[in-house]
Formats: structure tokens, C-alpha cells, sequence
């Protein structure tokens, strides 16, 4: 019997009130691909933090080889042999490439040599990388390369991987993988941290599931089906979401042909982008993020107001070149990804997030009535089941999902005509996102114009009814989304969609009449 | 010709307390701390720096005095705001209110007392070459200390490992620390490498430029460096362009003022700054090149672990 690379034996790991991972036990054997499966909050992270040094567990033992060992920094891990690429990346932006890898190395190497490593290591793989580019002209993808070339270098024997595919194209996606079975054809164990049920099917040789920090079970995930691993996950299947034909009203947005600098180095250029939203649809922007979705949403919710007045078009009023407060009062609300910091006020209480969005609680002189404003905040905290300490709770104690759930709900509240999402259900467990895309629907049934900007492709395959695809600053051509597929979007997300004639947003596939 | 020859050499020597600060101060700045104490630590070591160069003689001691002082404030400082956290700015106006007002209590008794000038050597045969000679080479040596200090960190900051990691930090310490870099121990190290160089910048007015002591009298110098490190966009040769630029104007006004111009000699004096925050204006309208050089870090506390 071959020994196992890792071994966790009854790891358990207490924060103040919360048990993050109780008694797991996992066993990776060498040169396998082992997922571990969870919902966000089920204690996936600490676990990996766990194994890599980064934290003590309170109980338990880790066995590496079959040598009982003890990992208490990042460093000790990577002596073991153990490398991780990181969801968010830690590359220094204004570093170049070479330089972000040979801060990584202990030794001293001279910089000409690492530079070599990674060209031979880049080629070995098949990852194309130009290890004297900035890290700050690269795309999310190629960063994600310079994480996974720089962990390579060290010549792992565990590589682990936390959520990999959340920045990446479905082919860039299938690169990945081609890489990571290479990878463990010469012995290297490869732990794969996901929610995404298909690539873990497609990808792992084992499973372990976690769900509210247990152990539910340990599977061949290539003989599972995606049913019954989300029973394992989330101990149900999930919610199914009832999705009606649209029944599309008058154009409700209209983009026209908007071409706007960027404003920063690191953002992107909006090429000819046309589109046009009606009440009662929604319409999805598909597309990795850094692709001029930012600069289409600041421009959208008049964050940015340089657009030519007549470039946007709200109801047929131009609106190019007002603020966000007089769009907002024209009915155009938008709802950013980031809920802490633009969707709300981290040290404010849920009360006077909703205060610095509504005035129906201000009376004359900019008075604001306590009673009134606690009494509304209550009650979309009770309509929309957010779990927190009632309207004076302040915003950043809340979870992500239950935050989203306010913010979403506060906008919902306020009967949009238009409403722009930026990733809703970014960061949110299943039941929580299940309930926000419900919520969306319900407003759109009730006539409101969405338009959703997401990465996750799944999502707006669920929720929209047609679907653009945005590319290094340009927007393709619309798709009903019952037409579309994944392979469509995905080579759209690539750049490569039909063009059709110059002048504007008259091309559609598929689109309803 | 030679009066445009004494200009430049009155420029060079007028802007290296500037330049030396103003090194120190970006380096220290390129590791993500900001430290506003600047002008205390000069005053603190013009004092230092005089009342050695008063006791012993010795001008070399005169100015180790003042990098020592620089040295040890810019270490307090440094344990306050790495170690125990405290709000940089706060911290660092606090330096420079305090520096103030020890360098005039200290500094009391020596109030009217002066050095002996001493005869400056300059660079040998060069010094006699026709107009560049005065222009350029019969400087004290501390003014080519900084031209070689400005290449020196240049050199460090962009082609040493060294240099990469203090660059790294002052960008982002949470990766550095998470690569396992002492991020707190480099910080203190840079700061106390910043406040040497102030130090050597104060004691410089006190012993060589004007060798009296005088209360107040770096007279908005540390201030001024500070400026020139954002004004320089971190990078040290515009620094000591800077420098130069801003010890120009201050000698050009002068002497205007002394040919007589009929202008207030309150908007005179008022010049090099004015000139200076013209000169920040215009950089500051490529937002695009400050985000490339500034150290992301700048000013904020970091605590490991979170």
C-alpha cells in the first residue's frame, strides 16, 4: 500500500464562537487530484490555511509521508514541499513577473537565472508567461499563471489550489486542467479547493466533502452526480428557480455606440459598446472581469459622467453626463459588487445605509425621524430574512451573503425602473444566491429592466433572458439565452463573436421580437 | 559669467540639505512609512550638530552628532507607528512639534555663538578650471555626498535584491510578510536610515551652511523635502533635481532682492515655495505615473497576521 502524501487526523479548529473545522480527517495520496467541497463558510479555507502554516489547529494531527508533522508558518510548508496559488492573488503589481517569483525564493539566485526558470518551466507546461512584462499589464488569467509557474519552481510535492477557475474563461479553464493532470502524472498531489460541481467531476480523482466544518463524506466524484454531491455539500439539492418567459416592455436603457478612455492605467477602454435594456427582461453581461465591465457599469450608473450626453438613454432622456443622485431620481439604480465600501458603509448601522439612499425617513430641515427610519430598515431586514443584529447593526458585522441580501433588498424596496447588479450573488452561499436571483425575477416579473453583470456563467444562464458578451472593451451582439451555450459564450468571451453592420445594436441571434 | 558661475554654486550648496533629506526621506517612504517628523529631527540635529562642532572643534563629529540624533528620534518614532500602531501622521506632526521646541530649549545657551568657517578644499585641479571650478568644484564635500547618495539609492533601490524587497513592502506588506519578509523589522531599518539623513541635513545648515544656531532656522526644509519626495514621484534623481530647483529659485530671489527689483521682499521670499507647489500640481496631473511609483502602502499601519 502506498503511503499517503497527507493525512489529517481529527483537525479541529475553534474561532471565539464558531467550530471552523471539527474533527476532519482527509487523506491525499500521491499524485492524486483531491477536491474538497464546501459552501462558502463550511471550512474550507481554515482547513487549507491549516495545512499550509498559516494557522494552529486546536486538535489533531497531520501526518506528511506518514511522518507525524507540525507546520507553523507558510515557510515550514514549503520545505515540506507544499505551494499554493491563492484566490486573490499576493503578486506585487508594479514588479515585473521575474521579479514577483524571486521575491518568492529563499536563495541567492541571481535574477537572470530565475528569469530562465521560468521560461523553461513556462514552456514545460505549455503556459505562456514573459517573465519581464509588469504584473500590472497582465490579465487575471496570465496572473494566475505567474502564481502557478512561481509555486512550480519550487518543485512541489503537494500544489494546492483555492478556488482556481473563478477568473478564468471555460477555456482557459480546460488549459488548466491539461496542466494539472500533467502536473500530477509526475507524482505531485494536487489538493483542488471548489464549489463548481462539473470541474470537479471532471477534474478530481477523490472528494472530500466538508459541510459547517464536518467531514460528510469522502467520494470518487467521477461516479457522483452533481445531485448528489450538492446533497453532500448543502444537505439538499438546491433550490430550483422558476424561470417564466419575459414578456419585454418598452426600452427601458439604451447604450448607444459609447467609447470612453479609461481613466486609469489599470482599467480598459470602452469600444462602440451598444446596448439596449426593455422593462420586464433580464439582460446579462457575460465576460472575465478586468474586460471594460467596471468602465461600463461607472459609466451606466453615472459614476463616471463623461459619456456624450446622448450615449446613454434613460426612457429615451439622455443621460450621459448626469450624477449618480439625479439618475438615481430618474429611477436608474445600481448596485455595485463591492458591498463593503460602494454598496454600503462599512462603520454605518444598516439604518443609515438606507438613510444615505432614501430620504422618506427626513423631515424638514434635514431632520431625520429615528422612528420612521428604523421601522423601514426592519422591515426589509424581515422581508428579505437577513440574519443580523436589527437596523442598528453595523454593516461590516455582517456575513457577505446576509449583507448582499440588505443591499439587494434595499434597492428592491425602493422600485427601481431600471436596476444595474454588479456580480449579485458574488461570495454567497447557495440558499442566500437562490434567494437574491429569486428576489431579481420577482422585480423583473413586476416590470423592472435588469441588467446583470456577472462571471458566473451559471448564473446567468439561470437568470437572464438574453445575454451580451464583453471582451477587452468591446460588447458583443445579444443571444436569448435559451439559444446560447457554453461553449458560444465562451469563445465570445475570447473576442470572437460575428460582427455584424457598423451602426449599432440592430444585430441580434436569437433574440425574441 | 562668473556671477551666473557663484549662482550655481550657491544652488548646489543651498539645495543638498534638501537632497540629503529628502534621499532619507524616500527611502524610508518607498518601505510604506510616511514620517511628517521631519523638520524635528533637522532642528533636533542642527542643535546636536552645533553644540558638538561647539564643543570639539571637529566638524566631522559636528555632523555624526546630527546623524546620530537623526537616528535616534526616527527609531522612537519608528517602535511608535510599527510597533505600537500609532496614526503616522499624528505621530509624525507630534516629532515635528516636539523637535521644535527641544531644539530651542537645548539650543538656548548657544544662541549667538559661532563656528569657525573653515576653509572648504573643494576637488583638487579641478577647483582651478575656469568658471566651472567656482561653478562646481569648490563645494563642501557633503554636497557631493549627496550626488553620490542620490546614485547610491538609485542604484539600490532598482537593481539590488535588497532594494526590491524594501520596494515590495512599501507596496504591499501583507504579501511581503506572507513571502516571509521581516516587513516590520525592514520598515524600522528604513525609517532610521531616514532619519540619519535628515539628521545629516540638519547638522549640515547648522555647521556648514550657515555655521551659527539660530531658533528655527531649518526654516520648512524638512517640510520641503517631504514635498519633494512626492514631487520626485519616489524616484531619486528627480529628487535631487528637485532639490536643486527649489535652491535655485530660493538664490535667484535673493538676488534679485540684493540688485534692488522693486518687489515685496515677502513675495520674493514667498517664491521657492510657490514654485514648488506649481511644480506638484502639474505631476499630480498624471494620476497614472503616481500610482505607478508611489508606494501603495504609504501612511497606512500594517499588522501581521491580519
Amino acid at each position: 500500500m502506498t503511503v499517503p502524501r497527507l493525512q489529517l487526523e481529527q483537525i479541529t479548529k475553534r474561532f471565539a464562537s464558531v467550530v471552523a473545522n471539527d474533527a476532519v480527517a482527509l487523506t491525499v495520496l500521491p499524485g492524486e487530484i483531491h477536491s474538497i467541497l464546501g459552501e462558502n463558510g463550511a471550512g474550507k479555507s481554515t482547513l487549507v490555511k491549516i495545512i499550509y502554516g498559516a494557522l494552529r489547529p486546536d486538535a489533531g494531527r497531520i501526518l506528511w509521508n506518514g511522518q507525524p508533522v507540525q507546520i507553523r508558518s507558510p515557510q515550514e510548508a514549503r520545505a515540506l514541499g507544499i505551494a499554493m496559488v491563492f484566490q486573490h492573488f499576493s503578486l506585487f503589481e508594479t514588479l515585473t513577473v521575474a521579479e514577483n517569483v524571486w521575491l518568492g525564493m529563499s536563495g541567492k539566485i541571481p535574477l537572470r537565472q530565475v528569469v530562465a526558470g521560468i521560461r523553461s518551466k513556462a514552456a514545460e507546461y505549455g503556459l505562456e508567461l514573459e517573465p519581464e512584462r509588469e504584473v500590472h499589464t497582465l490579465s487575471v488569467g496570465e496572473r494566475q499563471r505567474v502564481e502557478i509557474v512561481r509555486a512550480l519552481l519550487a518543485d512541489p510535492r503537494l500544489l494546492i489550489l483555492d478556488e482556481p477557475t473563478s477568473v478564468l474563461t471555460p477555456q482557459a479553464v480546460e488549459k488548466l486542467f491539461v496542466t494539472l493532470r500533467q502536473l500530477a502524472a509526475t507524482g505531485c498531489s494536487i489538493l483542488y479547493i471548489s464549489h463548481k460541481l462539473d470541474e470537479i467531476r471532471a477534474l478530481c480523482h477523490q472528494c472530500t466533502v466538508l459541510r459547517g466544518g464536518r467531514v460528510t463524506g469522502t467520494c470518487d466524484p467521477t461516479l457522483e452526480s452533481n445531485a448528489s454531491l450538492s446533497r453532500l455539500m448543502i444537505g439538499a439539492e438546491p433550490p430550483r428557480l422558476v424561470h417564466r418567459q419575459a414578456t419585454p416592455g418598452q426600452v427601458a436603457l439604451r447604450v448607444r455606440d459609447l467609447t470612453l478612455e479609461k481613466l486609469d492605467r489599470f482599467g480598459t477602454d470602452l469600444h462602440g459598446v451598444s446596448l439596449e435594456l426593455r422593462e420586464g427582461e433580464v439582460v446579462g453581461v457575460a465576460g472575465v472581469s478586468g474586460n471594460g465591465q467596471q468602465q461600463l457599469l461607472a459609466a451606466i450608473s453615472g459614476e463616471d459622467p463623461r459619456a456624450e450626453e446622448g450615449a446613454v438613454e434613460l426612457f429615451g432622456q439622455p443621460i450621459g453626463r448626469l450624477g449618480v443622485a439625479a439618475r438615481r431620481k430618474l429611477g436608474l439604480h445600481f448596485i455595485p459588487e463591492e458591498r463593503l465600501g460602494r454598496g454600503a458603509v462599512p462603520t454605518l448601522s444598516l439604518a443609515h445605509n438606507m438613510l444615505l439612499t432614501r430620504d422618506e425617513s427626513l423631515r424638514a430641515l434635514g431632520w431625520i425621524d429615528r422612528r420612521a427610519l428604523k421601522y423601514q430598515t426592519a422591515k426589509i431586514i424581515e422581508r428579505f430574512k437577513v440574519k443580523s443584529g436589527g437596523p442598528a447593526a453595523v454593516a461590516r458585522s455582517l456575513s457577505g451573503g446576509n449583507l448582499q441580501k440588505y443591499i439587494v433588498g434595499r434597492e428592491i424596496d425602493a422600485v427601481p425602473r431600471v436596476l444595474v447588479v454588479a456580480q449579485p450573488t458574488w461570495g454567497v452561499d447557495v440558499g442566500a444566491a437562490a434567494q437574491i436571483r429569486a428576489e431579481l425575477l420577482a422585480l423583473r416579473d413586476a416590470g423592472t429592466a435588469l441588467l446583470v453583470v456577472s462571471e458566473e456563467l451559471e448564473e446567468l444562464f439561470e437568470m437572464t433572458d438574453r445575454l451580451h458578451v464583453m471582451a477587452r472593451g468591446r460588447l458583443s451582439p445579444s443571444i436569448g439565452t435559451s439559444a446560447a451555450t457554453v461553449e458560444l459564450i465562451g469563445e465570445w468571451m475570447s473576442g470572437l463573436w460575428p460582427t455584424g453592420p457598423e451602426d449599432g445594436p440592430g444585430v441580434s441571434i436569437g433574440e425574441f421580437p | 559669467m562668473n556671477e551666473f558661475a557663484l549662482l550655481v554654486a550657491a544652488t548646489l550648496a543651498a539645495g543638498t540639505p534638501l537632497a540629503i533629506a529628502g534621499i532619507g526621506l524616500l527611502v524610508n517612504e518607498r518601505a510604506g512609512v510616511l514620517n511628517l517628523g521631519a523638520e524635528g529631527m533637522m532642528l533636533v540635529a542642527a542643535v546636536a550638530g552645533f553644540a558638538t562642532g561647539y564643543a570639539t572643534g571637529s566638524e566631522v563629529a559636528a555632523l555624526a552628532a546630527g546623524a546620530l540624533a537623526g537616528a535616534v528620534i526616527a527609531a522612537i518614532y519608528g517602535w511608535l507607528v510599527i510597533w505600537l500602531n500609532t496614526n503616522q501622521y499624528a505621530t509624525g506632526l507630534a516629532v515635528s512639534l516636539f523637535g521644535s521646541g527641544f531644539s530651542a530649549f537645548v539650543g538656548l545657551g548657544l544662541v549667538g555663538k559661532k563656528l569657525e568657517e573653515t576653509e572648504v578644499a573643494g576637488v583638487p585641479l579641478l577647483r582651478d578650471l575656469p568658471v566651472l571650478g567656482v561653478a562646481l568644484f569648490r563645494q563642501h564635500p557633503v554636497v557631493y555626498l549627496a550626488m553620490a547618495l542620490t546614485g547610491g539609492v538609485a542604484f539600490f533601490l532598482h537593481r539590488t535584491r535588497s532594494g526590491l524587497v524594501l520596494r515590495a513592502i512599501g507596496e504591499s506588506p501583507v504579501s511581503a510578510h506572507a513571502l516571509g519578509y521581516p516587513v516590520r523589522r525592514i520598515r524600522l531599518a528604513a525609517v532610521v536610515v531616514g532619519g540619519t539623513l535628515c539628521g545629516v541635513a540638519g547638522a549640515y545648515l547648522s555647521v556648514v551652511y550657515t555655521p551659527l544656531w539660530v531658533e528655527g532656522m531649518v526654516a520648512g526644509r524638512g517640510w520641503i523635502a517631504l514635498a519633494l519626495t512626492t514631487f520626485a514621484t519616489w524616484r531619486p534623481t528627480r529628487l535631487l533635481l528637485g532639490a536643486y530647483l527649489f535652491g535655485g529659485v530660493t538664490m535667484l530671489q535673493l538676488d534679485l532682492q540684493a540688485s534692488g527689483v522693486q518687489v515685496a521682499p515677502q513675495f520674493m521670499s514667498m517664491l521657492p515655495y510657490l514654485a514648488t507647489v506649481v511644480v506638484l500640481v502639474l505631476i499630480s496631473r498624471n494620476p497614472l505615473w503616481i500610482r505607478l511609483n508611489m508606494p501603495a502602502s504609504l501612511g497606512k499601519t500594517f499588522f501581521p497576521g491580519s
